[in-house]
């Protein structure tokens, strides 16, 4: 009981600090804008489509994952941040389990993550993407489960790392290659088959393909099956916990 | 029951013994006082103490719960300041108290008043809405001092409370202090850098020197067995003046603080005429000399051969730390 009010009002904290960080949102608003307007109207008039979506669309739900992923990875600086400013022994040294400031934090960047993605969704129709409900309803739980595991991806890099600079450096590291071997931009069936192999490896392909499926509603023919897709995700999602919470418990 | 006992408790960084088999009872209420020079282990001892730090070997309790076996219990006993910074400034002061109550599970009902009673108590009452990075760094210790009496600890540690702060800040963060003694039932763990303050507030002080108690008592006793009394000099050669001083085997002890020797003698009034030949006889020119009784700073320099000031005391160095075996 006492625990799950310690994660609440974690989780809390790291919702409000997002939210007052008015410069950040805005930048996170017009990064996926440029990529959907300039990136998809700029490519997408060399490359012609064969499943009868328009390149923006196809782009679209990978997009969504991207900035799943990005502000997921971005916000696991804040456990790096905390600990620098000292914040963090406040929270180590209160009757409250590791297992929880972990969950509580990894509950806090997801939400931010989410508050993004939904910005992104609802751009959706500037491109003309139809976002009916039935489609929000499913998708919301499905970038939950996306964002999850990005968000322990950021968090227990960030307990191995001391420096902002350096955790700035990896996480450049991570987010490019995931991002782009994801099938967000381009289909990845064609690739050679060394890089496909690595785009098989990326959880976020399954991510970017469930979301698609979602998103895109029968438009798009996807590339695994959905509770494929869901499968891989969820036990991800599971083994990132773990090894989050394991490498956060390990650190003094 | 004591508030604290430790138990041969040690804590080692690699080779490196930052706290030796340390043995202490601290009785419940009132201030007890960690008093060492930079780099002691004080900071170290009070993290062992709340549970951040396992200790390498040995162990304590405090408020009679075992800091290796309940940590948890541990956890609920204490509040603590830590001596650099922890609140979050990019919330507001009131935010961060509801954020420590809900991690202390402080019940719902008592959630409020008692914050309203913590932010009056430091005098932040007008200010509990405001972010803490518009606060002043007075302003935010204060509020740092607040947060950690949000869930009545039983024991409450203060490392370096008013570390930075302007004197007139001090002297508030003190009174809020003995307020709280008054007031609650409660035992502060204190380290500070401030010896008259360690005077005046501490039942009882220990002093701490490369991670072992050197003494440990009341600062009374610890004045009165230093005994004598102090006399100060201000030489042009001090390394010089101390060896000859000490080779005359007239004083109780002889050590360099900063610029000045100091000397701690039997009777000041006889030994005085005998300093001052001392000094004339090696050509020693002095530029100035006073006598007083012993301070705590004097205990302090007695037993850890470095003065102790704001900022930390200097290392002895040389002819100082030779004299200072020889002394000990
Ligand atoms: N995590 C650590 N790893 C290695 N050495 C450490 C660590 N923490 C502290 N030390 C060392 O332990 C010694 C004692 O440090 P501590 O902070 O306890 O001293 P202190 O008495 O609080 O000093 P100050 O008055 O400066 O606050 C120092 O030499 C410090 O360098
Ligand atoms: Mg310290």
């Amino acid at each position: 009981m006492s625990e799950l009010r310690g994660i609440y009002t974690l989780w809390q904290r790291e919702i409000k600090r997002y939210l007052r960080e008015r410069t950040r949102l805005a930048s996170s608003f017009f990064q996926p804008l440029l990529w959907l307007v300039i990136f998809g109207s700029g490519l997408g008039l060399s490359i012609r489509s064969s499943t009868g979506l328009n390149y923006q669309e196809y782009i679209f739900p990978g997009i969504i994952g991207q900035t799943l992923l990005f502000t997921s990875m971005f916000m696991g600086i804040s456990l790096i941040w905390d600990r620098q400013f000292g914040f963090l022994k406040e929270i180590l040294v209160a009757p409250i389990s590791r297992i929880s400031i972990f969950v509580g934090k990894m509950l806090g960047v997801s939400t931010d993550s989410m508050i993004q993605g939904m910005i992104v969704l609802m751009l959706g129709f500037l491109i003309g993407v139809k976002i009916t409900l039935p489609i929000v309803i499913k998708v919301i739980p499905l970038m939950l489960l996306v964002t999850l595991g990005t968000a322990c991806i950021g968090l227990t890099l960030a307990c191995f790392m001391d420096s902002l600079e350096s955790y700035g450096t990896i996480m450049t590291f991570v987010n490019m290659p995931m991002f782009f071997l994801s099938g967000a931009l381009f289909p990845v069936n064609n690739l050679p088959s060394w890089l496909q192999w690595v785009v098989y490896v990326n959880p976020l392909t399954y991510g970017v393909d469930a979301l698609r499926i979602v998103i895109l509603d029968g438009a798009y023919v996807s590339s695994f099956p959905l509770y494929m897709d869901l499968t891989i995700i969820i036990a991800f999602d599971v083994f990132m916990i773990l090894a989050g919470t394991y490498s956060f418990s390990l650190r003094k | 029951m004591n508030a604290i006992e430790t138990m041969d408790l040690t804590k080692k960084f690699g080779s490196l013994t930052v706290v030796d088999s340390v043995n202490i009872k601290v009785e419940q209420g009132g201030i007890f006082g960690l008093l060492g020079p930079n780099g002691a282990g004080k900071s170290t001892i009070i993290s062992m103490l709340c549970t951040i730090l396992k200790p390498t070997s040995g162990t304590a309790l405090v408020n009679g719960y075992d800091i290796v076996k309940f940590p948890s219990q541990v956890r609920k006993s204490i509040g603590i300041v830590f001596q650099d910074p922890s609140v979050d400034d990019r919330l507001t002061g009131k935010e961060n108290l509801e954020m420590h109550a809900d991690l202390y599970g402080v019940p719902a009902s008592e959630k409020r008043s008692q914050i309203d009673k913590v932010l009056e108590l430091v005098e932040l009452s007008d200010r509990g809405n405001d972010l803490v990075r518009n606060y002043s760094s007075g302003m935010r210790r204060r509020l740092e001092i607040a947060r950690s009496l949000v869930h009545t600890p039983k024991v409450l540690f203060l490392d370096e409370p008013t570390i930075g702060l302007d004197p007139q800040s001090r002297d508030h963060i003190w009174s809020y202090i003995r307020e709280l003694l008054k007031t609650e039932d409660i035992t502060i763990i204190l380290t500070t850098h401030y010896m008259e303050e360690a005077d005046k507030l501490c039942k009882q002080v220990a002093i701490v020197d490369r991670g072992q108690i050197v003494a440990l008592d009341t600062p009374e006793s610890l004045k009165e067995k230093l005994g004598g009394e102090t006399i100060t000099v201000k030489s042009q050669n001090n390394p010089l003046y101390v060896e000859k001083i000490k080779e005359a085997g007239i004083a109780k002890s002889v050590v360099i603080a900063g610029d000045e020797v100091k000397v701690t003698v039997d009777s000041a009034h006889t030994i005085l005429p005998s300093i001052v030949n001392i000094a004339a006889l090696n050509h020693i020119f002095i530029e100035s000399i006073s006598l007083q009784e012993p301070q705590l700073d004097d205990v302090f320099l007695h037993y850890t051969g470095r003065a102790l000031r704001e900022g930390g005391g200097k290392e002895l160095s040389g002819m100082g730390a030779i004299m200072r075996r020889q002394i000990r």
